[in-house]
Order: C-alpha cells, then sequence, then structure tokens
C-alpha cells in the first residue's frame, strides 16, 4: 500500500507500450480491417454490376432470341414457297418434256405410217405391176409402163 | 493457507504485502524489505518487484500477442486469432469513435493497450490466491535459503496502488499537456478560474475567482484520482475476499470462491471497460475547445 518509485516505473512502462502499439500494433491491423472492408465493398458493388450486367444481358438474349425466332419463321415460309415453286416448275417442265416426246413420238409414228405406207404402195404397185406383167407378158414395154406406174403411186 | 502456523491476520497481512526492493533509512542500503514494516519505512525509495515485474511481463504477451497479428495480418479471411484481436480492436475503436470526437493519433491506441493490459493484470486475479505466491515462497527458501514469512509476493498488480495511480497520473499529465495545448495557457486558465461562477461586472469576477479556481482545481484533481482508486479499490476488494475465502476451511473454500470468482470475471472487464472509457473521456475533455 506504499507509494514509492513504482508508479513511476509503471508509468514509464505505460509510455513504452502506449508508443509500441501506436507504431506495430494500431497500423497494420486497422489498415488490415480498413483494407478488408474496402475490398468487401468494391466485392458488392462489382457483385451488383454483374448482377445488372446479367440483367441486361438477359434482356439482350430475349430480344435476340425472338428475332432469331422470327427469321427462323421466315426462313421456313421462304424455304416453303420455294419449295412449291420448285414442284410447280418441275411439273411444267414435266409436263412440257412430256408433251414433246408425246408429239416426237407422234411425229416417229406418224412417219413410220408414211413410211410404210409408202412401201405399202411401192410393194403394191409392184405386185399390181408384176400382176399385170404376167397378164400382159409380151405386149408391155416396161419403160412406157414404169411411168404409168409412177403416175399411179403419185396418185395413191 | 500459507506455510506455518500463521494466525488469520498475518495471513492477510502478508499477502498484502509486496516483494519490495528499496533503500533501507536506517543505513541507506539498497535491499529486499523483510517485513512489511522494512518496506513502509523505505518510503518512496523502493520499488515493487512483482508489480512491476508481472506488469510489465503482461505488457509484453499484450505488446507480442497483438504485434505478432499485425505482421501477419491478412486483408483475406482472417484465422481465430485475428479475428479475436480484430474483434477486441474495433470494439475499441468504436468505443473511440463515440466518445472522442477530436482527431488525435494516439488515443485509439493508448486506450486499446489500457484496456488489454489492465484487463490481463486484472486476470491474475482469478489465480487461486495462493497458487504462484506458495511457488516464490518455495523457491524463495530453497533456492535463496528466505525465511518463508519474508517471502512477499503480490501477483496481480492492480491491487497495487502504484500501478493504478501510475496509469491514471500518466493520463493526467497527458490531459495537461493537450489542454494547455489546445486551449492555449489563458484558454486552460480561464477554464480553471472562470467557472462556474460568472459575472459581467469585472469587480464580481475578479472575486469569484478564487472561489471558481477552488471548485474546479478540485474536481480537476479528483479526476486522475478517482481514476486510479476506482480500479485500485475494486481490484482491491476483490483480492481481500479471495484472501478471506482462502481462510476457510478447504473443503468449504468452493462454496464461496467459485461464485465470486464468476462474479469477479464480470468486475475484471468492467473495471477494464471503465479505466479506458474514462481515459478517453479526459481526453476529449482536454481538446474540447468550445466555450463554457
Amino acid at each position: 500500500m506504499n507509494i514509492n518509485l513504482t508508479l513511476i516505473g509503471q508509468a514509464i512502462s505505460f509510455a513504452i507500450f502506449v508508443l509500441f502499439c501506436m507504431k506495430y500494433v494500431w497500423p497494420p491491423i486497422t489498415s488490415a480491417l480498413e483494407q478488408r472492408k474496402k475490398t468487401i465493398a468494391d466485392g458488392l458493388s462489382a457483385a451488383e454490376l454483374g448482377e445488372q450486367a446479367l440483367e441486361k444481358a438477359k434482356i439482350d438474349v430475349d430480344a435476340k432470341l425472338s428475332e432469331a425466332k422470327g427469321e427462323a419463321k421466315n426462313i421456313i415460309a421462304m424455304a416453303e414457297k420455294r419449295q412449291s415453286d420448285i414442284l410447280d416448275e418441275a411439273n411444267v417442265k414435266a409436263s412440257e418434256e412430256t408433251s414433246k416426246k408425246l408429239k416426237l413420238a407422234e411425229q416417229e409414228v406418224e412417219q413410220l405410217s408414211m413410211r410404210l405406207k409408202e412401201s405399202l404402195k411401192k410393194d403394191l404397185s409392184k405386185l399390181v405391176v408384176e400382176g399385170a406383167e404376167m397378164i400382159l407378158k409380151k405386149e408391155i414395154d416396161k419403160s412406157t409402163h414404169d411411168k404409168a406406174i409412177q403416175d399411179l403411186v403419185t396418185k395413191i | 493457507m500459507a506455510a506455518g502456523a500463521q494466525t488469520g491476520s498475518e495471513y492477510i497481512k502478508h499477502h498484502l504485502t509486496n516483494w519490495t526492493f528499496g533503500k533501507d533509512p536506517s543505513d541507506g542500503v539498497w535491499k529486499i524489505a523483510e517485513t512489511a514494516q522494512q518496506a513502509q519505512e523505505m518510503g518512496f525509495y523502493a520499488i515493487h518487484l512483482d508489480s512491476m515485474g508481472w506488469s510489465v511481463a503482461l505488457g509484453f504477451i499484450f505488446i507480442l500477442l497483438f504485434s505478432i497479428v499485425g505482421k501477419k495480418a491478412t486483408t483475406g479471411v482472417p484465422g481465430g486469432l485475428q479475428n479475436s484481436i480484430e474483434i477486441i480492436i474495433e470494439f475499441i475503436d468504436s468505443n473511440v469513435r463515440d466518445t472522442f470526437s477530436h482527431t488525435n493519433k494516439l488515443i485509439a491506441p493508448m486506450a486499446l493497450t489500457a484496456f488489454v493490459w489492465v484487463l490481463l493484470m486484472n486476470l491474475m486475479d482469478l489465480v487461486p490466491v495462493d497458487f504462484i505466491p506458495q511457488i516464490a515462497t518455495y523457491i524463495g527458501v530453497h533456492v535463496y535459503g528466505m525465511d518463508p514469512h519474508h517471502v512477499y509476493f503480490k501477483i496481480v498488480p492492480t491491487t497495487d496502488p502504484n500501478v493504478t495511480m501510475g496509469m491514471s497520473l500518466s493520463v493526467f499529465f497527458l490531459a495537461l499537456f493537450y489542454s494547455v495545448k489546445n486551449k492555449g495557457m489563458g484558454g486552460f486558465v480561464g477554464e480553471l478560474t472562470l467557472h462556474p461562477f460568472t459575472s459581467k461586472n469585472f469587480l464580481i469576477k475578479l472575486i469569484l475567482i478564487p472561489i471558481n479556481l477552488f471548485l474546479e482545481g478540485v474536481s480537476l484533481l479528483a479526476k486522475p484520482i478517482s481514476h486510479g482508486l476506482r480500479l485500485f479499490g475494486n481490484l482491491y476488494a476483490g483480492e481481500m475476499i479471495f484472501i478471506l475465502i482462502a481462510l476457510l476451511p478447504l473443503y468449504a473454500q468452493w462454496t464461496l470462491s467459485v461464485p465470486w470468482a464468476i462474479f469477479h470475471i464480470l468486475v475484471i472487464v468492467l473495471q477494464a471497460f471503465i479505466f479506458m472509457v474514462l481515459m478517453v473521456v479526459y481526453m476529449n475533455m482536454a481538446h474540447d475547445t468550445g466555450d463554457h
């Protein structure tokens, strides 16, 4: 209970501890705290920004999606149209071709029949002349009779 | 109870005497006091080795612990130790911010030092009263061949008024320094002499000066004394009760010492906190330059 030099010793050690604390304890810890606070605040604001960006991106995506959908619809419609066009075209072409071929075939048939007719005519006239020759063997002159046959052939 | 055939009052007296190193007035030699009587006679030129030793050791524990954390302080996720130290620092910081409305880089570290240091010194009160003194007695008797009754060892520095007053007087002188620095000599003297009673008449004002000076002087001086003695008184009383409980028979001690120790945990923290807050308040008053 005696007041003595301990008083002064205590005051001195208190001063030393306070100075030490002021130099080596308080600043690093408080600056670390401050920095962490800042980091957290930065992180939070960054998160908010990210959220906003996400929202914006969502809107963008929606817009793009609907655009793409519209485009796809257009493309499909166009494709359908083109398909029918192509079909029509093909139909037309096919019918044209068939009619052409038909015509050709008809012509051919006609030619054939003509040729047939002609050869038939020739054969017939030959037969007629031969028949006539057989009948009129001696009296007939070949050249005058050929002429007459030729006339007959053209007449047929 | 301490060794040997001691009466209750001898035991108490023994426990309340510090390990004193001082100048013996009879022959002028510096030595360790052998009796409480001798320690008292040494007067001012003596030092309490136990109080100083424990307080400095505890102060080093504080400084080491906190500076290690300060060095390793990470701005990322803190570990357990850093976390708890950050809690203390934030607690002090918020208290200082609430109480101290000026800028002074000294105040917050000083409040931290005072709080943690006083808390650690108070904590020594929870160590059973005979635990360390008995070890000290054993060492004293067997290593140095001392009389066991002459080995004095108090382990709670804050039950020594020198310790608490040493701190409160430091705060007092620092407050005086800041008062003069911030208010000027005139402002400080004016604060002491022109309040609380004041008059527009110059003559009456002059007459009122000694009255004001007396009132303000008392309140000024009462601050450091109450500041230091409040802490000392609380801890001294707590220690005293632990000593009284230790006088009970062994089987009955826990019935009182356990509840008192639990209650004392509260007292310890509270007193450290009060000491710190008062210190900040006094420093704030020294910085207040507003008109009174």
